[in-house]
């Protein structure tokens, strides 16, 4: 977004430029060296999960946040992506990692456009039914039929190989991170080229307009299709690196419906139609839950019950959320901007279904 | 060329049986500006949905650049050159003031998906070009300094310059503008209808507008056309509509056509 007014505050950009470059190659440096400023259980057990969430939120933002469309098979898409992935590296040895997680991204996408053909004719609350049916009969399908895990004895399904790119051997704490940062990285620039161009205007123009949108010259119905198709091969891909960058093995609970409300929620909570919406609310969810375990740990120490604590947890996470959201229904993306960018009109959450 | 841009003959819609337009015939000559004028609830917005594709008549024939309307649709209407503007304006409201302009351009757009995710050559230059057009027109509307500040929280009346900008942006053919004018003050409304009169000169835009400013459509038009329940009551320049008794009873009232006059 372009802010005028504040241009002309901008120094001219040869004494920018030196510290800028400093400031992103420490920003760069620090963040692929996390692996070795943390615990391996801050890696394996917090981070990697946040940056798959992050992608995923991304993934399910760009179909909901910008194309306006809502959905809850986001769990079923990153279902089609780590069975996808799974068949390829088992039936295809010789292909490697990264293109395995291309297909299958693919393969998502093309499952998510085909569950998105309803939105055509549908909008709102009525096509959830559409992606919600995604999401049982895909739950369905890879428990019916044992080809699609191997006919394992546990109906999970783990690469066989373990994680190898292009040689290089992933199975480690900094290389499960440095997979799934690479990809999140590739995935969310392109996501970003795409918003600012002329594919991500005319999903803003269908989610805020689609009767204008169609008479200006909006091809509305390829759009919202090019929308399912990008959520999903997004989602396909996260899928693949939750089943086997963050889990080793995993199954269809993995990728259950509660999957595609905690995505639902990450990016409402963040921001809808926001980049960093997936990222922050990612961080809320994944991060919220630990700071109430550590607080109660601290102010009720064998005080209560373990079960009894459990369950005070997800009820706070819960009340925490729909205040939260009461507060500020545009999400994190927009309590954190700066007052002088908050400038944007109020936005209602799901502009598709008011009509 | 010819010198007809547009000949309806005949067109007919109902609602569930309630006749909206009724038989109505008239022609739109090149490089003019028609205007719609009656009542409300006369079929004049309806008229323009049928031009542009949201709605589909039920007999007679829609002829524009010599070519019959066959399962219109807006999208296929936006393409062959018909741009728009909304009774109550119809910008996408999250965007941007350029982004909103911008968006008209999507008929002109070659580049696909995979193009723009990677930005390769062909999704840079379109780009590129996008904004030099969509500038160019913001350009036109005085609307420079609003590039970059979301459309929403504009006032009423820069809004509606946002969305001539963007019926326009694409260089259409034919201009359809339903009540441009609608709740504005009076200095508002002289200069948008000082813009539409440039539009028509400068850019040799053919141009149908309903309006109800009788003072100002009758200084701007070309030609005039009057309906009442969905019929045709009259049909040709200001001057001749000004001192038709029909129109005058029907819709102006004396007291109006003096004032007009």
């Amino acid at each position: 977004m372009d802010h005028v007014g504040l241009r002309s505050d901008v120094p001219p950009s040869s004494i920018v430029v030196a510290p800028r470059a400093f400031g992103v190659a420490a920003v760069t440096a620090l963040v692929l060296t996390v692996p070795f400023l943390t615990t391996e259980y801050w890696v394996n057990a917090i981070i990697v999960p946040f940056l798959i969430l992050s992608l995923a939120g991304l993934g399910l933002n760009l179909l909901t946040g910008y194309a306006g469309q809502l959905s809850l098979g986001s769990g079923a898409f990153m279902m089609v992506g780590a069975y996808a992935t799974f068949a390829l590296q088992l039936r295809v040895p010789a292909l490697p990692l990264p293109f395995a997680f291309i297909l299958a991204g693919l393969v998502a996408g093309v499952v998510g456009l085909f569950f998105g053909l309803p939105s055509r004719r549908i909008k709102g609350f009525y096509l959830i039914v559409s992606t919600l049916a995604a999401q049982f009969f895909f739950e369905w399908l890879f428990l019916k039929f044992p080809w699609f895990y191997n006919g394992n004895s546990s109906a999970t399904i783990a690469l066989a190989r373990g994680l190898s790119v292009f040689g290089l051997n992933a199975e480690n704490p900094p290389g499960r991170y440095w997979l799934t940062l690479g990809t999140v990285a590739i995935l969310t620039l392109l996501s970003w080229n795409l918003i600012r161009s002329q594919t991500g205007r005319n999903w803003m123009a269908v989610r805020d307009m689609d009767a204008a949108a169609a008479v200006i010259g909006v091809p509305t119905r390829s759009a919202k299709l090019q929308a399912f198709f990008v959520s999903s091969f997004i989602l396909g891909i996260a899928g693949a690196l939750w089943a086997f960058a963050y889990l080793g093995s995993a199954s269809v609970q993995s990728f259950g419906l509660s999957r595609s409300y905690q995505i639902l929620f990450i990016i409402i909570i963040g921001g809808l139609g926001t980049i960093c919406g997936a990222f922050l609310g990612a961080a809320f969810v994944s991060l919220l839950p630990l700071a109430l375990d550590w607080s109660f740990q601290h102010l009720f120490a064998g005080q209560v019950d373990e079960g009894l604590r459990q369950n005070i947890q997800k009820a706070i996470f819960g009340v925490l959320i729909i205040g939260f959201l009461i507060k500020e229904p545009e999400g994190l993306a927009r309590l954190l901007a700066l007052p002088n960018l908050r400038r944007s009109s109020r936005r209602t959450l799901f502009p598709s279904v008011r009509r | 060329m010819s010198d007809t841009i547009l000949e309806l003959t005949d067109v007919s819609l109902a609602f569930k049986g309630i006749k909206a337009i009724n038989g109505l015939s008239f022609a739109v000559r090149r490089g003019e500006i028609c205007a719609l004028i009656g009542p409300n609830g006369a079929g004049k917005s309806s008229l323009l949905n049928i031009l542009n594709g949201v709605y589909r008549a039920e007999s007679g024939t829609v002829v524009f650049e010599g070519e019959h309307f066959h399962r219109m649709e807006p999208m296929k209407a936006a393409r062959r050159g018909i741009g728009r503007s909304f009774q109550n304006n119809a910008l996408f409201s999250g965007m941007s003031v350029l982004d909103n302009v911008i968006v008209g351009l999507s008929r002109h757009a070659k580049a696909t998906l995979v193009e723009e995710a990677l930005r390769l050559p062909r999704a840079s230059t379109q780009e590129a070009a996008f904004r030099e057009r969509a500038r160019e027109v913001l350009h036109l509307f005085d609307l420079d300094l609003h590039a970059g500040t979301v459309v929403g929280t504009l006032p009423y009346g820069v809004q509606k310059k946002v969305e001539l900008a963007r019926a326009i942006v694409a260089k259409p053919t034919l201009l359809l503008l339903d009540e441009p004018l609608a709740g504005m003050n009076a200095r508002e409304k002289e200069e948008i209808a000082a813009i539409i009169g440039r539009l028509n000169r400068d850019l040799k835009l053919t141009i149908v507008l309903i309006e109800h400013d009788i003072g100002i459509v009758l200084r701007l038009a070309d030609h005039v056309v009057v309906l009442d329940y969905g019929r045709k009551l009259a049909d040709g320049p200001p001057e001749t509509i000004r001192s038709n008794p029909d129109v005058i009873a029907a819709y102006i009232g004396s007291d109006r056509a003096e004032r007009a006059a």
